[in-house]
């Protein structure tokens, strides 16, 4: 029998004791971290970190931002994958900005591989906040990648002035590689979200 | 790759527009540009897995997870449902995580400075995983209504909060779960910015099946996540 789709709501100003107890300091096991990749965990570590800005500039310090990424090879931890996941790595990760004083994001984890489907190494993004009513998809590509970026045909479907928000620049002047993504709810430099 | 199969858009006739001018924070916080159509790909059929090995003992008892030195104050109530996805399909060992005001309309967290009690013995926070046929329960406290600064006089309806994965990144869901009958529905504009002919999806039904006698009313509430395309996608 056909369903209608239950409606999304916003996940309000009141989330992290549910969904981020642990890195907030609430008595609840948390089921995913920042922090994606065991040490042991094969392939590059690499740090992503970035504010989001409402349509003032403003730093936003109540959102939630999940990540999805394949692992070093490429392959996702998960069913449909049929090349087979890899059991240490889910490759999810769940962070709210709400316990950084500058309101950053942070994850660390793996450099994703390619797919082999075409993409450039990609990193799958859903913001959450107060004011949202709906998600938002997004999708981290890192700026090391230019081979990869240049033949990538989501990329090349973004209009060139906007391309550049779904890039995250690549730092490696401290102790390991640092990506930056910062994500723009509005405004001249608003994110490309994606529906999907 | 195989057995490669997307699945249904967000319907747009049923989730409400980023922008609903009466509930104000969404008027900087709304992305003004279409979003951009993304065909799915192995990066969007895919998505963390979360079933019942993430559900500790008490997680699906909010009356008893966070008690500390008795029971929490309130109308304990039962919550229960089926989650599907838009052809009727059950999914099962699909996890829930949910959240909510304490009796009182007042949340644990840190950053809630509503002056009403928190309540030593209530958290308010939980999960729970289906069934193979698609069920969920948890038992908790029906929680109350709270003010908040939207506009003069504005008070939040009884609601729980609703996280969901489904079975990919596409079908991930947040939702808030009211009830029958409240008066507040009409004048909340979080409510009242979903299409009108949806709404009825977001509230309850009281059931005296669910209702489990001397002990805690009972509400029934289903899910429908976007179900699979019918035809395989092109690579």
């Amino acid at each position: 029998m056909t369903q209608k789709q239950t409606p999304s709501q916003t996940i309000g100003p009141f989330f992290a004791y549910g969904l981020t107890p642990e890195q907030y300091g609430y008595n609840l096991t948390s089921i995913a971290a920042p922090d994606v990749a065991n040490k042991d965990q094969a392939g590059e570590h690499i740090r992503i970190e970035g504010q989001i800005f409402d349509g003032e500039g403003v730093t936003v310090g109540d959102a939630m931002i999940e990540i999805w990424q394949a692992d070093a090879a490429g392959r996702y931890a998960h069913p449909a994958d049929s090349r087979g996941s890899n059991a240490d790595f889910t490759g999810f990760g769940r962070v709210g900005t709400g316990t950084d004083p500058e309101r950053r994001f942070f994850f660390e984890t793996i450099k994703p591989g390619a797919v082999g489907d075409g993409q450039a190494p990609h990193i799958n993004v859903i913001v959450f906040m107060r004011g949202m009513l709906n998600h938002a998809y997004t999708r981290i590509y890192l700026s090391d990648e230019v081979e990869a970026n240049a033949a990538d045909p989501v990329l090349a479907g973004i209009p060139d002035h906007r391309r550049g928000t779904l890039i995250a620049k690549r730092d490696d002047s401290g102790a390991g590689p640092v990506y930056r993504f910062d994500i723009h709810m509005q405004g001249a430099d608003e994110t490309v979200f994606f529906d999907l | 790759m195989t057995d490669k199969l997307g699945f249904k858009p967000r319907n747009w006739n049923s989730h409400p527009a980023y922008l609903s001018p009466d509930y104000k924070s969404t008027a900087l916080r709304s992305p003004t540009k279409p979003l951009v159509p993304l065909a799915q790909s192995l990066s969007e059929i895919t998505g963390p897995v979360y079933g019942h090995e993430s559900v500790g003992p008490l997680d699906a008892d909010l009356t008893r997870n966070g008690a500390t030195a008795g029971e929490p104050l309130g109308e304990r109530i039962i919550v229960t449902g089926r989650v599907l996805d838009e052809d009727g399909r059950a999914l099962p060992n699909t996890l829930i995580e949910v959240w909510q005001a304490n009796a009182a309309g007042r949340y644990v967290h840190a950053a809630d400075q509503h002056d009403a009690p928190l309540d030593p013995n209530f958290f308010g926070g939980g999960r729970c995983a289906t069934n193979a046929e698609g069920w969920y329960a948890f038992k908790t406290i029906k929680p109350g209504a709270y003010p908040w600064g939207n506009h003069l006089n504005a008070w939040r309806p009884n609601h729980i909060h609703f996280s969901l994965f489904g079975p990919s990144f596409a079908t991930r869901l947040i939702t808030q779960m009211y009830f029958p009958g409240d008066p507040l529905l009409d004048l909340d504009p979080i409510f009242l910015a979903t299409p009108e002919a949806a709404r009825g999806r977001l509230v309850a039904d009281f059931s005296l099946e669910a209702t489990e006698p001397g002990v805690a009313l009972g509400y029934r509430f289903d899910i429908v996540l976007r179900g699979r395309n019918e035809t395989p996608m092109e690579d």
